[in-house]
């Protein structure tokens, strides 16, 4: 079980966060005229890589706010907790462990 | 040897207390122990061996070890009918005045099992013969299965519910040891000394592991005895504060980011007077961890050779420790087998106690070492290079054919045998260190080829091994290896830490085991029987029959044959398995891989992994303010979400239906009131709430007038309801949402995660605020009447406060916000109090309704109320599956507004299908017909074979009195544009013919929600 | 192919059993083959199967990137039923159902398919009107269902905890006297030996690791054992489709999460059906061994790990002891995890790919094993004909830009 650390109540247990699926999933800007394929795209399509995933938590349990999390699907390592708004965690860029990395 | 009644009770020595003497029974015959006794210390000691038949061949079986791996001595444990223990393993039941104890899979008796025909016929049930038949015919298959379950299984589940209690204990600490032995103990002091918070758990009743098995006279760990050395490391830890040692404790498993689990058997060990009340059995530790030792120590590996499970034989290891904590011979005359130095101790230690040993024969053709020489000192029979290749004797030991190996070990040396008499034979076949919780927390394990064992080897946790459990052998280097572990875990956690200079024991250095995975020999019987997995029954020839079959990989050798499969989990045979293996493929034993070793350790129990959770802590209750009040007056209850909502208040004598068909009568003639508090509210706050409103509803909300109401829809990206209510526009930037019960915290999720991830830039605030107001709707043409006595501060005529309005004030002089809406069609108002006054304002209103025969009705009535009306509830009508224009309210779905959540998924092909179901109400022939909701609908009055073609299904029905007749709800495809027309609602034993209509039963005008 | 009975066995028992032959040959991998299957467990093995058996098509390899079944066959919980509630799915898991009644013969191996009930348990008179709607459903699509009051079910199961004031007492619930167990290996087992004797080349320890596609088209996979030509490809590799579609270039609507179970230590029998229950969300069967074989929710990240948190194991086991509270002092002795690939509308994905030739079998979510023989039967259709059979048409990739979902989510609410 993960210990996650939370951007602003710190390292606290798995059981208190619920991850709300991939991050950084771009809401088309004019859906109207978004083709339906497209539009499947945005709703239902995932990366759901094995690898770095960048995610949604929220601390459902604490301070319920949300936040991104990037994390190894393989190893399940946590390897960042960033604030919405972020630009996606580039696992090439970042070193191994960023701050906030709960392991 | 003491005699009297513990006739294999040695005269003085070991841990024991032999001043309490305790009474306990085995299949029914009475026995005596001591205190500090197990259950198979205290068999052994009445001269009781054979305690087990096994799981497929019922084959009579002995104890075979001293702790946790043991894969034979399980019996079942009796305190009561609730508190029957299965396959409790005798080895680690303690004694307690009173323990009664059972054999299990026998019947009748251990002594005559009738199951023992499998045995006799076991060359028909190789591994696996249960997929090559039991198919013909396949019509027999279920009687066949039911004699093959009642003849597998082991132990009897209690038949009563478990009436003991199960705690959970939450911890942190800087280092958790796994392991009180002298190698986990070493390093606990060290990073304890240093400031360290430790908690160090150990199996067994005492920390000391395999320092509690050696003589009193054994080694001396830098000048002090062996065991004052533990209590002195015992006593210093129990004098530093951050230190808790935990005894009877497993660790069970290692799960990610250095969480673990521990249980603590708390009273297991006590006899029923002796429990407090206040104790649990069993607690659950969840502790996260800094750092981590593990020094789990090693079990021997048996060795496979024919006859091997026969009772009287015992591991080497366990026969030192009955030997030396118990005081305990296993046996009078014991024969020792060996393919490694440690065993020697063991025959050295019996023949010291006075026990004969005829003989130690070893695999290696010429052992050396310090103890082989030790034992040679002593004149004790040495069979070089010899192995057994059978063992007779069926319910105990009675002697051995030992014959001498070909080179290679594989053949025998023809004319090289010697019988050997004897009651016991100890065996040997080195050391499996217990890798099980650094693998679970998933760590590389390394072959160690010399020892023939998996070590630890990359760790990738805050984790260290140390001790046997990587691998160690001699008690220096382990105590060394615990010292450095428990240094090294203090610098990472910053402290600085001192470690003491490696003990000075005087021990003989060891040689290496010979490695023969399976030994040859045709077995007294004629028949090999040489087990690999004494739990499963698994036998080397087994394994051989899967390979030979194309089951190659290690996981398909281990399903086929169920080898490690059984409650021990291989502890004790997988390595023989591997080695097997290798040998009959022709590889080496990495090249085969290794079997995934999972949690738990050793087997918890469910309850308390549950722990205080099932009963009433399951979920929690939720209750309105007014909960006590409908008590109070009868009212059924029922669950909604969490819940308790009033579903119906009977009268003495009433039928739910009568008692529902009066409430929902006297809601539209006079005066009902019903508590609507569950209902989800949030408030909405900040300059963008109108906005945010506006994109996550399908209506338009900007221009919504303050005191004014608005029914919204909400949708899923998918354009599917997901939930609706009526939201109130306070002042400009503040809004009063109201949500459905079950899915109010569902739509707070919701919104936050909009607000927050998408987006940010609106200023909007959101609150839950659903238990802050209690709500109580007031329904009937007289409640205006009744809301004139008791308001102050508002006007309630229909000019000034109009439908779909809402009013601040005071009502029975608690403060209020007064909405004019209705989910009855009638004229209603709904007040909201604060919660604590729920109840005061509840009853000032029951009173005033007095005059007007007011009438309380619960959940039901309002679900029939609304269905006259045809108004839709939320995963009633809908399932996630059905848009707004499904259910006919394309009304809601603003055409102007460009977006909002979910628009455009309403504008995909399927979504603007024509034939799509819709909301159409369903009117039977006869009056009185009240459908049953779920019910599917079908074009046809005789249905064709299946499949039936259908065209949608009930989703709500009552009788109405109101309408005088039944009425129903349904989805139906293309149901709008088949108004008027017949279509027919299908039981299992009739088809009923249905007219459909349009979804409003009652004062369609909506004339009266007006008034 | 050896034939399996009782006497052959009795036979070989007179020869110490030591002239069996393999179940299956391990060859190595051919140059070029008309079908490629990609992933050895129960239904591709059981596509490999049908291709050969029904399709005539024999020139196929099974590439196993581990060892056969070793995946999500290995690691379920091994319940069989068909009462899902839209048409679409009821054909299709009904279709498999009564595959699986003749499998044991079909295959001449002991698949120990076991109808022994299936119940889903209703807590309340909200969850009774959903199951009976779907019980409804089930006997116009010709599924067998009934419901069982309270008293009935306590009747049929009288280890569940039948006290009326718990917080979610039993209400009733529907049963499938024709669902049940099997043992989940032996599926996997038996595909593979019928589609050996076949001429289907079954090739573990394989890892597909690329596509050839050339202008289109499938020409091919790339392998840790080389390259294979291929004219067709079908991939059904349950944790891991994400991960073959990214390869193929394709996106899908499917997140995988880790699934797990546990079993308990061997009992003798006290459990004789399979119940299932939503509000306090569990369900558990015995096996034929004795083992008490549990199931949990999915753990709700994405991962690859095969484990999941310890939380989940809890949240079951309370409800375990919830339902059946004489199982408190039972034992846990494993615990695993497997990972499944989750659609949005719990419903899977058997369709034809926009690369011709390669097709996707993918998106059980929590419930692949039930449908193993019907799913391996409409794919070899599938591939043979470059169409679908007309169980699996709906079940495409485009129904999630149609819109025209098969949404599932009750009848798959618990995993299984």
């Amino acid at each position: 079980m993960m210990q996650i650390t939370c951007p602003w109540c710190g390292p606290r247990d798995q059981r208190e966060f619920r991850c709300g699926g991939e991050a950084h999933i771009k809401r088309p800007a004019d859906p109207a005229s978004t083709d339906e394929a497209a539009w499947a795209d945005y709703v239902f399509m995932r990366t759901n890589p094995k690898g770095t995933h960048r995610e949604l938590w929220n601390h459902v349990h604490g301070c319920r706010r949300w936040f991104n999390m990037a994390r190894d699907t393989v190893s399940d390592r946590i390897l960042a907790v960033y604030a919405i708004g972020e630009p996606p965690f580039d696992p090439d860029a970042a070193p191994a462990t960023s701050e906030g990395a709960a392991q | 040897m003491s005699g009297g009644n513990q006739p294999y009770r040695l005269a003085e020595g070991g841990r024991i207390d032999r001043s309490r003497a305790i009474a306990f029974t085995f299949d029914g015959t009475e026995y005596e122990g001591y205190a500090g006794d197990t259950l198979a210390s205290a068999l052994l000691a009445n001269g009781v061996h054979r305690v087990a038949r096994s799981f497929k061949y019922h084959r009579q079986r002995g104890i075979l070890t001293a702790g946790a791996e043991e894969p034979n001595a399980l019996v079942e444990v009796w305190r009561d009918r609730a508190r029957t223990e299965p396959n409790r393993r005798a080895t680690q039941q303690e004694l307690f005045d009173g323990l009664a104890t059972r054999s299990q899979n026998r019947f009748p008796s251990l002594g005559f099992d009738v199951g023992a025909w499998t045995d006799k016929l076991s060359p028909l049930f190789p591994a696996g013969f249960y997929y090559k038949t039991f198919k013909w015919p396949s019509s027999l298959w279920m009687t066949y299965e039911r004699v093959i379950r009642r003849a597998a299984g082991q132990g009897r589940a209690p038949s009563r519910p478990d009436p003991d209690r199960y705690e959970h204990a939450y911890a942190h600490c800087d280092l958790l040891v796994a392991g009180g032995g002298p190698a986990g103990l070493a390093a606990a002091l060290v990073a304890a000394r240093a400031g360290a918070r430790v908690i160090i758990a150990d199996e067994q009743a005492e920390p000391g592991g395999s320092l509690l098995s050696y003589p009193a006279d054994g080694p001396e760990i830098g000048g002090r005895p062996a065991a004052v050395w533990l209590a002195d490391v015992l006593t210093e830890l129990s004098t530093l504060p951050e230190v808790r040692v935990l005894p009877r404790t497993t660790v069970f498993g290692y799960y990610d980011h250095n969480f673990l689990g521990l249980v603590e058997r708390v009273t297991d060990h006590l006899a029923p007077p002796n429990i407090a009340a206040e104790l649990p059995r069993q607690r659950l530790w969840k502790v996260r961890a800094r750092q981590v030792v593990l020094a789990t120590g090693a079990v021997e590996r048996s060795l496979v050779f024919p006859d091997n499970d026969r009772p009287g034989i015992m591991l080497a290891s366990a026969a030192r420790t009955y030997l030396n904590r118990y005081a305990v011979t296993p046996g009078k005359r014991a024969v020792v087998f060996t393919n490694n130095d440690s065993a020697y101790r063991t025959a050295i230690g019996l023949a010291e106690a006075g026990v004969d040993v005829p003989a130690i024969i070893d695999l290696r053709p010429n052992p050396g070492g310090g103890l082989v020489d030790q034992a040679r000192q002593l004149g004790l029979p040495m069979l070089a290079g010899y192995s057994v290749s059978a063992v007779s004797g069926r319910s105990r030991v009675s002697g051995l054919q030992a014959v001498r190996l070909s080179a290679d070990g594989t053949g025998i040396m023809p004319g090289l045998r010697t019988e050997v008499t004897c009651d016991t034979l100890l065996i040997s076949g080195g050391w499996n260190p217990l890798v099980s919780l650094f693998s679970q927390s998933r760590g590389k394990l390394a072959f160690d080829a010399a020892a023939g064992a998996y070590v630890p080897g990359t760790s990738t946790q805050e984790e260290r091994s140390v001790g046997a459990c990587r691998g160690t052998v001699g008690l220096r280097d382990c105590i060394a290896e615990g010292y450095a572990a428990g240094a090294e875990a203090a610098e990472h956690l910053g402290l600085s830490a001192k470690r003491p200079p490696d003990p000075d024991i005087d021990e003989p250095a060891q040689t290496d085991p010979r490695l023969l995975w399976s030994l040859p020999g045709k077995g007294a019987s004629g028949r090999r029987r040489a087990f690999v997995d004494y739990q499963s029954d698994v036998m080397d020839k087994d394994l051989k029959l899967a390979l030979r079959e194309g089951y190659r990989s290690i996981e398909h050798v281990k399903r086929y044959t169920t080898a490690g499969m059984g409650v021990d989990q291989g502890k004790i045979g997988n390595m023989n398995v591997l080695g097997i293996v290798a040998d009959t493929v022709g590889a080496d034993i990495p090249s085969v891989g290794v079997t995934t070793f999972r949690q738990p350790y050793s087997g918890i129990a469910f309850g308390a992994v549950a722990g205080r959770a099932p009963g009433k802590f399951l979920s929690p209750v939720r209750t309105t303010p007014m909960h006590e009040w409908h008590a109070a007056h009868g009212a059924v209850f029922e669950n909604v979400g969490q819940w308790k909502r009033a579903w119906y208040y009977p009268r003495k004598g009433e039928t739910m239906r009568n008692a529902v068909n009066r409430e929902v009568a006297a809601a539209r003639a006079s005066l009902g009131i019903m508590d609507a508090s569950t209902l989800g509210k949030i408030d909405v706050r900040g300059p963008d709430a109108a906005e945010f409103l506006n994109r996550v509803y399908t209506n338009a909300w900007i221009k919504l007038g303050i005191g004014r109401c608005r029914y919204g829809l909400m949708l899923g990206e998918d354009g599917m309801v997901m939930d609706d209510g009526v939201t109130t526009r306070l002042a400009d930037d503040h809004f009063h949402m109201t949500t459905t019960t079950g899915g109010a915290a569902a739509v707070m999720s919701w919104l936050e995660l909009w607000l927050q991830t998408e987006w940010p830039d609106l200023k909007v605030y959101l609150t839950s605020t659903t238990e802050q107001w209690a709500v109580i709707g007031l329904c009937g043409p007289n409640s205006r009447r009744v809301m004139e006595e008791l308001t102050e501060g508002i006007d309630l005529s229909a000019e000034a406060f109009p439908h779909m309005a809402m009013r601040e004030g005071r009502v029975a002089d608690i403060p209020a916000r007064v909405f004019r809406i209705s989910f009855t069609g009638e004229l209603s108002y709904e007040v909201n109090v604060p919660a604590a006054y729920g109840q005061a304002a509840w009853e000032a209103i029951w009173n005033a309704g007095r005059p007007f025969d007011i009438t309380a009705y619960g959940t039901e009535a309002m679900h029939v109320l609304r269905a006259e009306k045809g108004f839709v509830i939320v995963g009633q009508e809908t399932d996630g599956t059905i848009t707004p224009i499904d259910l006919g309210m394309d009304w809601i779905v603003s055409k102007k507004k460009p977006d909002f959540i979910g628009r455009r998924s309403l504008f995909r092909s399927d979504t603007v299908r024509e034939d799509r179901k819709q909301l159409v109400g369903l009117l039977t022939e006869d009056q009185n017909e009240v459908l049953e909701e779920g019910a599917q609908i079908i074009d046809e009055e005789a249905p064709p074979a299946p499949p039936v073609p259908m065209i949608g299904h009930v989703t709500s029905s009552y009788y109405s009195p109101n309408v005088g007749r039944s009425i129903a709800l349904a989805l139906v495809k293309r149901g709008r544009a088949r108004e008027g027309e017949r279509v027919y609602v299908s039981m299992p034993d009739r088809t009923i013919p249905v007219t459909i209509t349009r979804p409003v039963f009652y004062d369609p005008e909506g004339a009266r929600q007006n008034g | 192919m050896p034939k399996y009975s009782i006497f052959t066995l009795a036979r070989n028992a007179l020869t110490g059993h030591e002239r069996w032959t393999e179940a299956w040959r391990s060859p190595p991998p051919k140059d070029h083959y008309d079908v490629v299957i990609v992933g050895g467990g129960g239904h591709g093995l059981a596509t490999a199967y049908y291709l050969a058996k029904e399709h005539g098509v024999r020139n196929v390899a099974v590439l196993e990137k581990g060892w056969i079944g070793g995946g999500n066959t290995g690691r379920n919980t091994t319940i069989v039923r068909s009462n899902y509630l839209y048409d679409e799915s009821g054909a299709l898991y009904e279709h498999s159902l009564k595959l699986w009644e003749g499998l044991t013969r079909e295959l001449n191996f002991n698949v120990m398919f076991s109808q022994r009930g299936v119940m889903n348990l209703a807590h309340d008179h909200h969850e009774a009107r959903d199951l009976k709607r779907r019980i409804h459903a089930n006997r116009l699509n010709g599924i067998d269902a009934e419901w069982l009051d309270r008293d009935a079910v306590l009747k049929f199961c009288p280890v569940l905890n039948g006290d009326p004031n718990i917080r979610y007492p039993v209400y009733g619930a529907t049963l499938q006297r024709r669902g049940g167990t099997a043992r989940h290996d032996a599926v996997a087992w038996g595909y593979a030996r019928g589609a050996d004797a076949l001429g289907v080349d079954i090739i573990q320890n394989c890892e597909v690791t690329g596509f050839d596609i050339d202008r289109g088209r499938i020409a091919g996979v790339q392998t840790s054992r080389g390259a294979i030509k291929a004219r067709k490809v079908g991939v059904v590799v349950a944790g891991n489709a994400g991960v073959l579609a990214k390869m193929a270039g394709l996106r899908l609507p499917i997140e995988t999460h880790p699934l797990q179970a546990l079993v308990s230590e061997p009992l003798k029998p006290v459990m004789h059906t399979v119940v299932m229950s939503n509000a306090v969300h569990a369900y558990c069967s015995q096996s034929d061994k004795g083992e008490l074989v549990i199931g949990a929710g999915a753990d709700l990240y994405v991962s690859y790990a095969q484990r999941g948190g310890f939380d989940v194991i809890e949240e079951t086991l309370t409800a375990i002891v919830e339902m059946f509270p004489i199982f408190s002092r039972v034992n846990m002795m494993r615990q695993w995890a497997g990972i499944v690939d989750i659609c949005p509308d719990a419903s899977p994905i058997i369709a034809k790919m926009p690369v011709a030739g390669l097709y996707f079998n993918c998106g059980w979510g929590t419930g692949g094993f039930k449908a193993t023989p019907g799913s391996g039967h409409v794919f070899a259709h599938t591939i043979a004909n470059d169409q679908p059979h007309p169980i699996n048409a709906p079940f495409t990739l485009e129904r999630f830009a149609s819109g025209a979902l098969v949404a599932e989510h009750g009848a798959a609410a618990v995993a299984h």
